[in-house]
């Protein structure tokens, strides 16, 4: 009884030191460790989801290859974390998960109370509705009454209260722990509606037992930010997390691509020159070798490629880029320069 | 004239080796280092929060919710209620939940247990099939499946499935008309205090009526009479008079959904049907203990002084095996009610689901939710524990 005690006591003192001890230095940890722990998607079509194999491929996922690739030079040095969306800051928080790669959106409670840092935006996204055709609803505004399926811990939940609220309708709210039950839960007729980020819409509806009977509403009802997320207090690695999405976007920016990047080395642009690391040593000022974005881009590929593989057109998803095109092309995604 | 006094004062010990010394030291000094390490994880906790930027305190509480709950006993809406409001929301769900389940899992478990003791082969095998089955498959698996399977495939809203009296059901749960009450309605249960008090006075005649001259007398109909039959009776009377006490608000077909009446979620029902079956299995196997805990020679007495089989069971066995059950019975009833936190799976909004689901992921105050949480299922175990000990008491075997 007194060693259980006292192991007890001992146990529950070490996870908090634990804790607190992952809070710094994450960089020097995954390079010992070998490599990344990456809390991911428990399964998003085109953001994070782990084939038959076993590999992952997404969005999100590919962030987290391009981190490792960066620090490793091999971008398959990543370990993925499922993590519902109740349990993902607490996963980082308590130092599971090195980087929170799985569409979560930025707020500034989140920002500001959890002890998390977004350093980047990788996907602008906004809150939709999805319901069956043969209801015949064509808008948000005729949802009054209606059940609606979502998954807790989110901020698609804060929203939908909002919304309705602003809207003056009634409705029932079913909430689900996982993305999966939610979905399933909607699928199975238990809700007339589901709601989550309008990319997730299109994603989830591949996996309806029929896709082509349901149809996403027209309205966007929230700003949904999506981005990586590291702990607060560790600079160093949330810079590395920044840049890596910074590079990739620079890089499509300037027309480096998984193919062409080893000519572009050669290049006589001096803002290809910093990025690649053949002028200055800005790899270094983050704790990284000076070719940090070439490994990047070689293994992972720029931001539109990405992009074009996974939600975009060259997925199943045929994602217009829309908010995420590039700045110079109307969108929002702006790299910021390297120097 | 010598005396002798003899020295017969014990030996003088050292302090160090007193056992009753150094057992004090040792307990104190164990409380100390356990003291000392709570101590330590707790302060070290705060200091790692703040370094973190983790927000900490229980200020959240009262902070608005923002979020809705689509089972709440109190008004709860996303503009006004705040965290603490979910946490009773979410806390009244589960006991509401549990309270139910415990009623019925006691009698659906009473059944079984005297089901697989009988004398019928066919009644017996039917209960040890169902002990066997329901005890033997995780918990988790029976939800998912009353879940799914069961109540998942039912019709869709449009199509709901009428069942007579104001009754719907469909895929979002269980529709009945919901009653609304005139001013005259106060009548009602005034009627059936009367009737109360009435039945209970006639028994006391009736018992002493029994001692006296050993007749017996129609005490069950008499009761029943008094009890229901005097308020339906008033109910009708005032309906013919034209002042209807009660009417229905009978569900009517809305643009998605019934709209009106009152609305049991498939969510509640499947948690409480999966609850239910499945610690009913294991109070089953308790009863069934504590009937064969009672000696055969108790039956044959019964039977030797003429009672009837049933009457052997309900006035000289089951008095006999209860001081046997309640105490598996106790911790059956705390299972049933920890269990009500698999809730989680399956989407009704008990406390764990609610609190430790929403609130902790909206707030991200993981140690102050994780520390309220366990400290509730706490409470509400050594309560339903010492309510049940205090029932122990009264059916235990009295010495004299």
């Amino acid at each position: 009884m007194k060693k259980a005690l006292v192991s007890i006591a001992f146990g529950l003192t070490a996870s908090l030191l634990a804790t607190g001890a992952s809070a710094q230095a994450t960089l020097n940890s995954v390079k010992q460790k070998g490599f990344l722990t990456c809390g991911s998607n428990t399964g998003l079509a085109g953001f994070g989801l782990p084939d038959a194999q076993g590999n992952w491929t997404g969005l999100d996922v590919d962030l987290c290859r391009a981190i490792a690739a960066a620090i490793f030079d091999d971008p398959t040095k990543v370990r993925y974390i499922p993590l519902a969306a109740k349990d993902r800051f607490t996963a980082l928080q308590s130092g599971e998960v090195d980087v929170l790669s799985r569409n979560s959106t930025m707020t500034m409670s989140r920002d500001t109370q959890l002890g998390l840092d977004f350093p980047a935006i990788n996907y602008f996204d906004g809150q939709g509705f999805m319901v069956r055709k043969k209801l015949g609803v064509s808008s948000a505004k005729e949802l009054n009454g209606a059940s609606i399926c979502t998954q807790q811990g989110t901020t698609t939940e804060l929203n939908l209260a909002d919304y309705f609220r602003a809207n003056n309708m009634k409705y029932e709210v079913v909430a689900f722990a996982t993305s999966d039950e939610t979905f399933k839960a909607y699928d199975a007729g238990r809700c007339d509606a589901f709601t989550t980020d309008a990319s997730g819409l299109y994603s989830e509806r591949l996996r309806a037992s029929a896709p082509d009977d349901h149809v996403v509403l027209p309205e966007i009802i929230s700003k949904e930010p999506l981005g990586p997320a590291v702990r607060h207090g560790d600079s160093q690695w949330g810079d590395i997390v920044r840049w890596t999405h910074m590079a990739m976007l620079n890089a499509e920016e300037l027309g480096v691509t998984k193919a062409n990047v080893d000519q572009m080395k050669t290049s006589d642009n001096p803002e290809i020159k910093r990025l690649l690391g053949t002028e200055g040593k800005f790899g270094e000022a983050i704790g990284l070798t000076n070719d940090w974005a070439v490994r990047i881009i070689k293994h992972v590929g720029n931001y539109g490629e990405v992009f074009e593989k996974n939600v975009g057109e060259g997925s199943k998803l045929k994602i217009k880029r829309g908010q995420n095109a590039l700045w110079t092309k109307g969108g929002l995604q702006y790299g910021i320069p390297v120097r | 004239m010598q005396t002798v006094v003899s020295q017969t004062s014990p030996p003088k010990k050292s302090f160090l080796y007193d056992p009753k010394v150094r057992g004090i030291f040792y307990q104190v000094l164990l409380i100390a280092i356990v003291g000392y390490l709570f101590y330590m994880a707790a302060t070290n906790a705060a200091e790692n929060l703040q370094r973190a930027k983790i927000a900490s305190g229980f200020g959240f509480l009262n902070n608005t919710a923002g979020f809705d709950i689509s089972q709440a006993l109190i008004p709860f809406s996303a503009a006004g209620s705040t965290y603490g409001d979910a946490f009773v929301v979410g806390l009244l769900n589960t006991l509401i939940v549990s309270a139910i389940g415990i009623f019925f899992t006691t009698i659906l478990g009473f059944i079984i247990g005297i089901a697989r003791l009988s004398k019928n082969w066919m009644v017996a095998k039917v209960a040890m099939i169902y002990v066997e089955t329901l005890r033997n498959i995780p918990l988790l698996v029976q939800l998912l499946f009353w879940y799914i399977a069961v109540l998942g495939p039912l019709p869709q809203p449009r199509n709901s499935l009428e069942m007579g009296a104001g009754f719907f059901l469909n895929s979002r749960g269980l529709f009945m008309a919901r009653p609304i009450f005139a001013p005259d309605a106060w009548m009602l249960p005034a009627v059936l205090l009367i009737g109360l008090v009435g039945a209970f006075l006639y028994r006391r005649w009736a018992k002493t009526q029994q001692e006296r001259t050993g007749r017996q007398s129609p005490v069950g109909l008499v009761t029943l009479g008094l009890v229901l039959g005097l308020p339906i009776l008033t109910w009708i009377v005032l309906a013919l008079v034209g002042a209807n006490p009660i009417s229905f608000e009978v569900p009517r077909k809305g643009t998605f959904n019934l709209t009106g009446g009152m609305q049991i979620l498939p969510e509640f029902v499947a948690l409480l049907l999966g609850l239910t079956t499945y610690t009913a299995a294991f109070i089953a196997e308790v009863v069934r203990a504590g009937i064969l805990a009672v000696s055969k020679g108790q039956t044959e007495a019964a039977g030797s002084l003429g009672l009837k089989p049933g009457q052997t069971l309900r006035l000289v066995v089951i008095p006999q095996a209860m001081r046997v059950i309640i105490p598996p019975l106790t911790s059956q009833y705390l299972n049933l009610t920890k269990n009500s936190s698999l809730a989680v799976a399956i989407g009704y909004p008990d406390l764990v689901q609610v609190f430790m689901g929403t609130v902790l992921n909206q707030t991200g105050q993981a140690i102050e939710v994780v520390v309220i949480t366990m400290g509730v299922y706490l409470t509400i175990s050594l309560v339903t524990s010492a309510l049940m000990n205090i029932y122990n008491r009264r059916v235990a075997i009295v010495e004299r």
